[in-house]
């Protein structure tokens, strides 16, 4: 017996061993005559179903324009990226060359020293075009660590059908929201909202819309557990209480497009990245049936996050050249003019939207002043880390294991801890 | 022969590492008896030495440099990194044992611990009981006997993350198979992963059906191994069916059931895959347990804390350590020969 278990521990051990030695072999390349070539591995984090394959079509394209150019292209779900990317680019193996990284975390990288500067190189083009919105966070101590690929922001998608049944008009703030929701329960049997329960990202129109803020980068101050934060975790509370919303603590990407889709529920709070996948549910077979208005306003107005995506630059990666060179293609203007056209992504160049793609779109049309009237957050490196300690107590309010003040006070002493020195 | 020394020799170095002082033996060994061990088995100490150099590197070496780690204010911004041209040195710095002091003294750690205990008991409890039932049912001839062995085995078979996955689908609120049962009875559906007390009882339920199929095989190993001339005098005697169970099955059980009560105790109290895949802990933290909240610092907030989550994974192998030697103890007084 105790052979056995030796002998098993022994081939365990081997085999441990022989997992880490092998680590993937990355051709190198570069510019040996002028031309480029090597293997560029860029990691996707758009939806998978509906915008990888577009993303992965345009990727490829990039063959075309350089024969000895190998892009592999590799999608990552969202949810995982960041913490995969800091594991390979830390290992110093299996790193993507290039990666699409959320606005948020683009700092952080650049923080941690994982990204290339790219000002000065072949991925910089035209610089000038970009909104000022969207270059802000490729940003980092004078340098810029990446090229922006697509802005965003968030509304309500509305299931027109529904509200017709109903009888109802779009809500314009939260007061509306509630009274809308119970006549749709009424006259429909659905349920109004969905929320989502389990990313703290939902949360924010509605803390924005109390007229709150996680944290003030210019006064050094964390103002999310000021009487504004209470007050949002309140308001999500009450609409989740009241049965205007329902919402889950796990899968809520999924339930929430599940459930939208099917037209179980009438409204959602979502983003540009949401609308190709939306369009291939069942209720929007006919495209005109979905309605996109902006978020309800709170108490204090009406605010929206601006989020997006930029591209990045492995700082290790073995192919600058080639990668600077797939950035540069992958956010120049047909390109994003493109997207804009069959996924209705927003462009973060000015010039893509007067392509007639972008003209075309609804989405693209209606989501352009929202952007730029968005909130933005601080582009500091630690704003990609707001969201751990935030989405834990999000979620404890919403299912009832906290109150909306201990949850603000509790999100308030992580931020502190986190954010060394600050009010 | 050759083969027979080696094992009695890493028996007794095994014993040395493990046991330490416990063993009380008496006497200090004299300094010749290593040199006479080391001439007469120095074969058997050259066969182990590979096994030793393997697990020395792959055990103690993350052992020693996460102990180290939780000594330090290690995190991710100031490990040395070196990516392409950034060359990053290291610059976090020896804290003593401040780490230990702030998840001793703060609430986080007891907390969890606190839901781990129950974790760990009710589904060690439960498990053990469900497998005696039904190592019970087994041992006696009945039809399809085997068939049914083989159904019980199954959730051993199937890979832990498939099952755990499937059971997330079975447990979704809206879309799951459960509350579609539920619904075609009538019964409001249950918010299964939703709601901190029903996600308690998931992820339990869960692993008890993951872990019953090990209880069940190991005791009715133990079962067979009970002569059956002992029922046979007992029944003669006009003892009840309850007499014979209380009487000959437990104590005839009993090696088997506490070696199985110990590692399903080390298993469950780290068993990570069913939280982690099932609820990640949540809601909020609902479900935490140790090693998913270790875990969770090392991997998931940023910046990664490194020097925490070592904290914790020490104080769990501590715990543990604990556990078994107490565990030990107990069933030594008993007169178990452990």
């Amino acid at each position: 017996m105790r052979r056995g278990i030796t002998a098993t521990a022994l081939v365990a051990a081997l085999a441990l061993a022989a997992t880490a030695c092998g680590s993937d072999d990355e051709s190198g390349g570069g510019k040996s005559s002028g031309e480029l070539s090597g293997t560029v591995t860029w990691w996707d984090t758009s939806t998978v179903g509906s915008e990888d394959k577009v993303f992965k079509k345009i990727a490829e394209g990039f063959e075309k324009k350089h024969p000895k150019v190998d892009v592999k292209y590799v999608n990552v779900p969202f949810g995982e990226a960041q913490n995969k990317f800091k594991n390979a680019a830390q290992a110093g193996a299996g790193a993507p060359d290039v990666i699409r990284s959320e606005v948020a975390w683009t700092p952080e990288f650049a923080d941690l020293g994982y990204l290339a500067p790219l000002d000065g190189t072949s991925a910089l083009k035209d610089e000038g075009d970009f909104l000022e919105q969207a270059a802000a966070s490729t940003k980092y101590n004078g340098k810029t660590y990446a090229v922006p690929q697509v802005i965003d922001s968030m509304g309500i998608f509305y299931n027109k059908k529904i509200f017709k049944d109903a009888g109802v008009e779009v809500p314009k703030n939260i007061g509306d929201l509630k009274t809308v929701s119970k006549t749709i329960k009424e006259k429909t049997g659905k349920t109004g909202l969905y929320l989502r329960g389990d990313d703290a990202y939902w949360f924010l129109s509605f803390l924005y819309g109390e007229g709150g803020d996680l944290v003030d980068a210019s006064s050094k101050t964390v103002t999310v557990d000021k009487p504004e934060g209470v007050k949002a975790f309140k308001t999500v509370k009450d609409l989740v209480d009241s049965g205007a919303a329902k919402t889950d603590a796990t899968d809520g990407w999924e339930n929430m497009q599940s459930s939208f889709k099917d037209g179980k529920v009438a409204m959602m709070i979502n983003g540009p990245w949401a609308v190709a996948d939306t369009l291939a549910g069942k209720e929007f077979a006919d495209k005109a049936n979905l309605g996109i208005s902006p978020v309800p306003a709170g108490s204090a107005g009406q605010g929206a996050p601006q989020g997006g995506h930029n591209l990045g630059v492995y700082a290790g990666s073995k192919n600058l050249e080639a990668s600077y060179a797939f950035v540069e293609y992958m956010t120049s203007v047909e390109t994003q003019a493109q997207t804009a056209g069959e996924l209705n992504l927003l462009p973060t160049r000015t010039s893509a939207y007067s392509k007639q793609a972008a003209v075309d779109s609804e989405i693209v049309q209606f989501f352009k002043p929202v952007v730029e009237t968005a909130v933005e957050r601080p582009w500091i490196p630690e704003t990609g880390s707001l969201f751990a300690p935030l989405v834990t107590e999000y979620t404890k309010v919403l299912t009832g294991q906290t109150t909306p003040e201990k949850a603000a006070s509790a999100t308030g002493d992580s931020y502190r801890k986190l954010l060394k020195g600050w009010k | 022969m050759a083969v027979h020394t080696s094992q009695s020799v890493a028996k007794a170095a095994g014993d040395d590492v493990a046991r330490g002082p416990s063993r009380g033996t008496g006497n200090p060994p004299p300094p010749s008896r290593l040199r006479r061990a080391m001439s007469v088995h120095w074969y058997a100490w050259a066969m182990v030495a590979p096994v030793v150099i393997v697990i020395g590197v792959i055990i103690g070496y993350p052992l020693v440099r996460g102990i180290y780690l939780s000594l330090t204010d290690a995190n991710e911004r100031n490990v040395a990194r070196s990516i392409g041209v950034n060359e990053l040195p290291a610059t976090y710095s020896f804290v003593g044992v401040d780490n230990y002091v702030d998840a001793l003294t703060g609430t986080q750690f007891l907390g969890t611990l606190g839901w781990t205990l129950v974790w760990t008991v009710s589904c060690v409890g439960i498990t053990f009981c469900l497998g005696m039932g039904l190592a019970n049912i087994l041992n006696r001839r009945i039809a399809g006997r085997s068939a049914y062995r083989m159904a019980l085995i199954l959730p051993w078979a199937i890979p832990g993350f498939v099952s755990v996955f499937a059971w997330r689908f079975l447990y979704n609120e809206d879309r799951g198979l459960l509350n579609k049962i539920l619904g075609g009875a009538g019964i409001d559906g249950i918010p299964w992963l939703n709601d901190p007390t029903w996600a308690k009882f998931s992820v339990i339920a869960v692993n008890v059906w993951l872990g019953v199929p090990f209880m069940m095989v190991a005791l009715l190993g133990g079962l067979q191994s009970i002569p059956s001339e002992q029922y046979e005098a007992a029944e003669m005697d006009g003892a009840t069916a309850w007499q014979r169970f209380r009487h000959i099955t437990l104590p005839g059980l009993r090696p088997v059931s506490t070696t199985v009560i110990l590692l399903s105790t080390i298993w469950t109290f780290n068993m990570f895959p069913v939280i982690f895949l099932l609820t990640r802990g949540g809601p909020g933290e609902a479900t935490q347990i140790l090693v998913t909240q270790a875990y969770k610092f090392s991997f998931e907030i940023s910046p990664r804390d490194f020097a925490q989550s070592s904290t914790w994974g020490v104080l769990i192998l501590v715990l543990l350590m604990l556990f078994a030697m107490v565990y030990r103890r107990v069933l030594r007084t008993q007169g178990d020969n452990w």
